[in-house]
C-alpha cells in the first residue's frame, strides 16, 4: 500500500469519526427545543454535549489539516471552489460554539431564546451543507486545468445545489438528526429520553428512505456496477434498519452502536466510491483530482504516517475516557435553579 | 479593489481579531492551573475564588478564540489556494500535527476542567487544565513553527515540474532558530497578555475594595508575571531581531526606516519620511544603537533600504521589494511602546502595593484599566510588523503574496466574505466585552470546599456545572 492510499484510508476515518461525533452534536442543537418542556430540561439536554462537543469539532480541524498536508491540490481546489458553502458552515461553527458557551450565563428568557434560536440554526446548516459537499464531490464537479496548471474548480455556487447533492444534504441532516435524539434517549431520563426516542422513530424513517434513494442513485453514477459499493451501500441500509429496530425495542445503547456503523458505512461508501480519486472532475477524467496528483510528496506523507500513528491511539484513548467520565445520564433535575445564570446578580457576592 | 487587495484585508482582519483572544488563552490558562494548583496545595479558599472568577474570564475569552480559530485552518484553501498549492508539502504538515497533538489535547482536557468540578477526584481535575495548558502551548509551537517557515524557509528543495516547495527535512522545520526565537518571544508575550488581564482586573476590585485578601494576591500574581516575561521578551527579541537583520534584512531597514547602508547606523526615535515612504526628511535617532541591536557591535554595518532594494532587483528580477515603510517603521514602535508602557505600570503599581500599601494618585485607575488592553496593542502591531515588514513575499524568497491568491475566488465573493466576517466578529467582541464586564461587576463569589469526588459523580446529585 502506497503513503497515498494510507493518507486517503486515514482522511476517510477522519470523516467518519467527525460525522458520527459531531453528527450527533448537531442533531442535538437542533432538536434541543424541541425536545424541552422547560429551562431545566433545556439545560439538561445541552449539557450532555457540554463535556465534549469541543474535541468531537476538533474531528474536522484535524480533516483538514490532514488534506492540506497530505494532498494540497485537493484542498486547495476544494475550499477555493466551494466557498460558499465552506463559509456558511464556517460562520454555522462560529455561531454554535459560542452559543454554548454563553447561552446559560444569564437567566434573561429572550438572550437564551436568541441563543437558541442560534444554536438550532447553526446545527442545520452544516448538517446539510456536508452532505451537499460530499455528494457533489463524488458525483464529480466542473474541474479543469488553468492556465498556471492547476485543476481549479470552474463552476459557480449554483452548480452546487443539483437534485443529487440536494438529497445528499438531506441525507445528512435526517441522519444526523436521527442520531442526535438517540444519543439523548441514551443520555438523558424522564421525558427527555421518551420525546427523543419517539422522534428518532419518525426521523429515522425519513434518514432510511433518503438513505436509500441517495445510494441507489450514487451506484447509477457509474457505468459498470461497482460491486464494492453495492456491497457497503446495502450494509449501510441494513444498518441503519438495525439501529431503528433497536430504537423502537428501546435499546438505546444499540441503537447509538448501530447509527454509529451505519455512517461509518455510509462514509466508507463514498470514499470507496471516489478511490482512488478525491475529487473527479465531470469535464473528463483528464481532470481528476486523484491520490496521485493531488498528493504531497512520499517524505511529508512519511513523516505524517509516523505522527498519526503515535498519536491517534493516545487521543482516542484519553477522548474515549472523557466519554466514559461522562457516561451517566443527565437528568432535568439535577439542574438545580436553572432560570439562573451566573451573571445574574446574586445574593452572596463578597464585599470585604 | 482586487481580490487580492480583499483577500490580504481579510486575512489581516480575521488574523489580528483571532490573535486578540490567543495570547489571553495562552497566558491564562497557565495562570489559571497556578491558582488552582495554590488552591489544591493550600486548600486555602481565596485561591479556589480566584480559580473559578479568573476561570470564568478565561472561558468566555476561550469561546470565541476556539470558534474564530476554525476559519484559520480554512482560509489558506479559501482565498490563497495558490499559496496552499505551492507550500502544502511543508506547511500543511505542522498544522496537522497541530491539530492532532494540540487541539485535541486542549479541548478535551479544557472539557474535563469545565465540566468536572465535583465530578473528578481532584488531582485529576487539577491535572487536566495542565494538560489543557499544555496544548496551548503546542499549538503555539507548531503553528509558528509555519510561520517562521515562511520568514526564513529552511529543509525543502523547490520542484520546477509541479511550481512547488517539497519537504525534506521535517527536523530543519521545526527546529530552525527562526522558530525557536520566534517562541521563546511569543510565549512570553502571551505570559505577560495574560498576567496584564488578570493584574488589571485585579486592581478594578481593590479599587472597589472587594475581595481583598484574593484581588491583592492574583493583583501581585499578575503584575509579577507581567514584569518576569518582560525580562524574556526583551531578551527573544533582541535575539529575534538579529536573526531578522540577518534573513531578512529588509525588514530591519523598513522596522528603522534605514535608506541607505551605513556603518554605526542610530536607533531611529522619530523619523518624518515623505508619504510614500520613499525617503526619510528628517530623523532624530541615538547614535550606533541600530547597529548594537541588529548585529551586536556599535559599530556593525547595516544595510538599507535602497541598497537592498537594487540588491533584490538584480536576484528576483526587476520588481518593489520594499515592504510598507511607514508601517512598518511605526508598527516595530508601537509594539514596543505598548509594551515597555504596560510592563512600567505594572513595576510602579507593586511599587506601592509593597508591604500592604495602597496605589494612590491619579494615575492608578486609568493605567490600570488601560492595562489588559496595552499587550493586546503591542501583540497586534508585532505581528503586523512581522507580516508587513516581509512583503512583498508570502513566503521569503520562494512566492509573493501576489501569486498566492486564489485565482477562481472572485473579489465580490471575498468582499461578501470579508464583510460578513467582520459584522459577525464585531458583534461577537461587543457580546464578549459585555459578559466579561458583567463577570467583573459581579467579581468573585462565595465558594465552598468539597470532598474529593469519585470519577463521574453520582447520578442524582445536583450538577455543579452545567450548560
Amino acid at each position: 500500500m502506497t503513503f497515498q492510499t494510507v493518507w486517503f484510508l486515514l482522511i476517510a476515518v477522519l470523516w467518519v469519526g467527525y460525522f458520527i461525533l459531531e453528527g450527533f452534536d448537531f442533531g442535538v442543537g437542533m432538536l434541543h427545543r424541541f425536545v424541552s418542556r422547560n429551562e431545566a430540561d433545556r439545560r439538561a439536554v445541552l449539557t450532555t454535549l457540554g463535556p465534549v462537543w469541543d474535541g468531537n469539532e476538533v474531528w474536522l480541524l484535524v480533516a483538514g489539516g490532514a488534506t492540506f498536508a497530505a494532498f494540497p491540490e485537493w484542498y486547495a481546489t476544494l475550499f477555493s471552489g466551494f466557498y460558499f458553502p465552506l463559509f456558511l458552515i464556517l460562520v454555522s461553527l462560529i455561531v454554535r460554539g459560542v452559543a454554548f458557551e454563553y447561552r446559560s450565563k444569564y437567566g434573561k428568557a429572550q438572550w437564551r431564546q436568541r441563543w437558541d434560536i442560534a444554536i438550532m440554526v447553526s446545527s442545520a446548516i452544516p448538517a446539510l451543507l456536508w452532505g451537499v459537499a460530499f455528494a457533489n464531490i463524488v458525483k464529480g464537479v466542473p474541474i479543469e486545468k488553468a492556465s498556471n496548471g492547476s485543476l481549479e474548480y470552474v463552476g459557480g455556487f449554483f452548480n452546487l445545489l443539483n437534485p443529487f447533492a440536494l438529497l445528499g444534504g438531506v441525507v445528512t441532516l435526517t441522519v444526523f438528526l436521527t442520531h442526535g435524539a438517540v444519543f439523548l434517549s441514551l443520555k438523558t431520563t424522564g421525558e427527555i429520553r421518551e420525546r427523543s426516542r419517539a422522534i428518532a422513530k419518525t426521523t429515522g424513517l425519513f434518514a432510511a428512505v433518503s438513505c436509500v434513494g441517495f445510494l441507489t442513485w450514487t451506484n447509477l453514477l457509474f457505468t459498470d456496477i461497482n460491486s464494492q459499493v453495492l456491497i457497503l451501500s446495502v450494509l449501510v441500509a441494513l444498518l441503519w434498519v438495525a439501529g431503528m429496530t433497536a430504537n423502537f425495542v428501546g435499546r438505546e445503547g444499540w441503537a447509538f452502536i448501530f447509527n454509529s456503523v451505519a455512517i461509518a458505512a455510509f462514509v466508507s461508501t463514498l470514499f470507496y466510491a471516489l478511490y482512488p480519486r478525491v475529487m473527479p472532475s465531470s469535464l473528463g477524467a483528464q481532470f481528476d483530482l486523484t491520490i496521485t496528483n493531488a498528493a504531497s510528496t512520499d517524505y511529508t506523507l512519511k513523516v505524517m504516517t509516523i505522527v498519526a500513528v503515535v498519536m491517534t491511539p493516545i487521543v482516542l484513548i484519553y477522548q474515549g475516557w472523557t466519554y466514559w467520565v461522562f457516561r451517566k445520564r443527565v437528568s432535568a433535575s439535577q439542574i438545580s435553579n436553572p432560570e439562573h445564570g451566573v451573571l445574574d446578580v446574586v445574593s452572596h457576592i463578597l464585599h470585604k | 479593489m482586487e481580490a487580492l487587495d480583499l483577500a490580504r484585508w481579510q486575512f489581516a482582519i480575521v488574523t489580528v481579531y483571532h490573535f486578540l483572544f490567543v495570547p489571553i488563552t495562552i497566558g491564562m490558562s497557565f495562570l489559571v492551573a497556578g491558582l488552582h494548583t495554590a488552591w489544591y496545595r493550600t486548600g486555602k479558599l481565596q485561591y479556589l475564588r480566584a480559580t473559578k472568577f479568573f476561570g470564568k474570564l478565561f472561558l468566555i475569552n476561550f469561546a470565541i478564540g476556539v470558534a474564530t480559530g476554525i476559519v484559520q485552518e480554512f482560509q489558506f484553501g479559501m482565498n490563497w489556494s495558490s499559496y496552499s498549492r505551492f507550500v502544502g508539502d511543508i506547511f500543511g504538515a505542522p498544522l496537522a500535527i497541530e491539530g492532532l497533538l494540540a487541539f485535541f489535547l486542549e479541548s478535551t482536557f479544557l472539557g474535563l476542567w469545565i465540566f468536572g468540578w465535583d465530578r473528578l477526584p481532584k488531582k485529576l481535575h487539577l491535572a487536566s487544565i495542565w494538560l489543557a495548558a499544555t496544548g496551548t502551548l503546542l499549538s503555539a509551537y507548531f503553528i509558528l513553527a509555519a510561520n517562521a517557515w515562511m520568514q526564513h524557509p529552511v529543509g525543502f528543495v523547490y520542484n520546477p515540474e509541479k511550481n512547488r516547495a517539497e519537504l525534506t527535512d521535517i527536523v530543519e522545520v521545526l527546529t530552525q532558530k527562526t522558530a525557536l526565537a520566534t517562541f521563546f518571544h511569543t510565549i512570553p508575550a502571551a505570559a505577560f497578555t495574560g498576567g496584564a488581564f488578570i493584574a488589571g482586573i485585579s486592581a478594578y476590585l481593590i479599587i472597589k475594595g472587594k475581595d481583598l485578601k484574593m484581588s491583592r494576591s492574583t493583583f501581585k500574581l499578575g503584575a509579577i508575571t507581567m514584569l518576569i516575561s518582560f525580562v524574556f521578551v526583551s531578551v527573544s527579541g533582541d535575539l529575534t531581531s538579529r536573526i531578522m537583520t540577518e534573513q531578512q534584512p529588509m525588514k530591519m531597514a523598513a522596522a528603522e526606516a534605514l535608506y541607505t547602508t551605513q556603518a554605526s547606523a542610530p536607533f531611529s526615535l522619530l523619523t518624518i519620511g515623505t508619504l510614500d515612504g520613499s525617503k526619510s526628511v528628517f530623523q532624530i535617532g541615538i547614535p550606533s544603537l541600530l547597529s548594537f541591536l541588529s548585529t551586536g557591535d556599535f559599530n556593525g554595518v547595516v544595510e538599507g533600504v535602497n541598497d537592498l532594494e537594487a540588491k533584490y532587483d538584480k536576484q528576483y528580477g526587476e520588481g518593489n521589494y520594499t515592504p510598507n515603510i511607514p508601517l512598518a517603521y511605526w508598527s516595530f514602535r508601537l509594539m514596543i511602546g505598548f509594551g515597555a508602557i504596560g510592563a512600567f505600570f505594572a513595576l510602579l503599581a507593586l511599587w506601592q502595593m509593597r508591604k500592604g500599601g495602597t496605589p494612590r494618585g491619579m494615575w492608578f485607575a486609568p493605567a490600570m484599566f488601560s492595562l489588559p488592553f496595552l499587550p493586546l496593542l503591542a501583540n497586534s502591531f508585532g505581528w503586523i510588523f512581522t507580516e508587513i515588514g516581509r512583503q512583498p513575499w508570502a513566503v521569503f524568497g520562494l512566492i509573493k503574496t501576489a501569486d498566492g491568491v486564489s485565482t477562481v475566488v472572485s473579489a465580490g465573493a471575498v468582499l461578501f466574505t470579508m464583510i460578513a466576517f467582520t459584522l459577525l466578529y464585531g458583534v461577537l467582541a461587543f457580546i464578549e466585552v459585555g459578559l466579561i464586564v458583567r463577570v467583573i461587576k459581579i467579581g468573585p463569589t462565595e465558594e465552598h470546599d468539597y470532598a474529593d469526588p469519585h470519577i463521574g459523580g453520582s447520578a442524582d446529585k445536583p450538577l455543579v456545572m452545567s450548560y
